[in-house]
């Protein structure tokens, strides 16, 4: 889904189904590619592609009702929202420690429950923040800064 | 060709089993998914992975594997050290990617191979 | 390598991507845990994997893998491999182990891709 945003930014909203494996993924690779198609650079779609995607999987595996995952493309960022209504995070540091997981043995099984999602989210994202409350659900809020294309394709490191 | 033979070769750090290091190694088993392992692997095997999961001690002993070869650097949790201890399974380490490892130690194992 | 001499070197068939098999293979990253595929550095890589959930080429998507090997006769369904032709990332299919796999391609040159590590480094 596409639709306009305030202040010139695009917004991409997508859905995801709780415990819908075989299109668990989907959206993720989707928004990669629609990030490709409104100009961001390979590097960065890449990156929201990633956040994207762990935080896509942690909806199927974990959310009770599933959630959505909202990305907001303005000209310096990649806005990333993914929301659930729970069950929420008992203690947030340990889930945010590599290789901590609660994953259950189907998923397991699958090749998901490394204890590297919320790791790879947090690389991936300039800026990272997570809330979560037992009930209530997670709120997990990414930022990523656009790098400006230049001939050299790499990224300037002071900003004018 | 013995699990200390193999860790000499391939610089590995030895975090668990230190005392079952005479035990032969007959071949390398690459995977990490734990239902697989116990399907395919073979005794004597030595298990490639990147699963730190505490269950692999019990899969490696129910498997009668060698050991275990973890690759990407980390030691795992202290419980499962304790529990490879407690069971005899020793648990090697390497910096290397499972690729590496097992581009290595099949080199080892099976010479000339191409 | 090429694609074309890594399929006939694991004794595999392609599944797709036929029409590049002149692709050059020189590295690999094998794995069957998803999240340590999306660890993965910004590099030209192949990924081996005995993995087939529906997951592993949306994966490989959004990563930019070159090429997905499927290890141990594990076959994707043909809605993966139909995906992954659109796509244009070609799949080799064989039935060795994950090992033979790699000792087979390290002996032929073909190095490992980095990744990032599971943690910082020990200090």
């Amino acid at each position: 889904m596409q639709e306009p945003a305030h202040g010139g930014a695009r917004k991409l909203v997508h859905h995801v189904r709780a415990g819908d494996i075989e299109h668990g993924g989907l959206a993720s690779a989707q928004i990669k590619r629609q990030l490709s198609g409104l100009g961001v650079a390979p590097q960065d779609a890449r990156r929201a592609g990633i956040i994207a995607f762990e935080a896509e999987m942690n909806l199927v595996v974990y959310a009770t009702n599933g959630g959505t995952i909202t990305v907001a493309v303005s000209e310096r960022f990649i806005d990333i929202e993914v929301e659930d209504a729970g069950p929420g995070i008992e203690d947030i540091d340990q889930a945010l420690t590599p290789g901590f997981s609660t994953a259950p043995p189907w998923a397991r099984e699958l090749g998901f429950g490394a204890g590297m999602g919320l790791t790879n989210i947090k690389a991936n994202a300039d800026w990272f923040e997570i809330h979560s409350h037992i009930g209530s659900g997670t709120r997990i809020l990414c930022r990523i800064e656009r790098r400006r294309h230049d001939a050299s394709g790499h990224r300037p490191t002071t900003r004018a | 060709m013995t699990l200390r033979d193999i860790v000499r070769q391939l610089e590995l750090k030895v975090v668990a089993g230190a005392d079952w290091l005479d035990r032969d190694v007959s071949g390398g088993f690459s995977g990490d998914l734990l239902s697989n392992v116990l399907a395919s692997a073979r005794p004597g095997d030595l298990w490639i992975t990147i699963q730190r999961h505490v269950n692999v001690v019990g899969v490696a002993q129910v498997a009668a594997l060698s050991g275990i070869l973890l690759a990407g650097g980390e030691p795992p949790a202290v419980a499962v050290l304790a529990k490879a201890e407690e069971m005899g399974i020793p648990i090697l380490l390497s910096r290397d990617g499972a690729f590496e490892l097992a581009g290595r130690l099949h080199r080892i194992l099976v010479p000339g191979a191409r | 390598m090429n694609l074309h001499e890594v399929s006939r070197l694991l004794d595999g068939s392609i599944l797709t991507g036929s029409r590049r098999e002149d692709i050059e293979i020189d590295r690999a990253y094998a794995v069957d845990l998803l999240s340590d595929v999306l660890a993965l550095t910004d590099e030209r890589t192949t990924l081996i994997t005995g993995n087939i959930s529906p997951q592993v080429v949306r994966v490989a998507d959004i990563l930019n893998v070159i090429a997905i090997i499927f290890v141990r006769g594990k076959r994707p369904n043909e809605s993966a491999i139909s995906y992954a032709e659109t796509l244009g990332i070609p799949i080799v299919w064989t039935k060795k182990t994950m090992f033979e796999t790699c000792g087979l391609m390290y002996a032929n040159g073909v190095r490992p891709c980095k990744n990032r590590p599971m943690a910082a480094p020990e200090s």
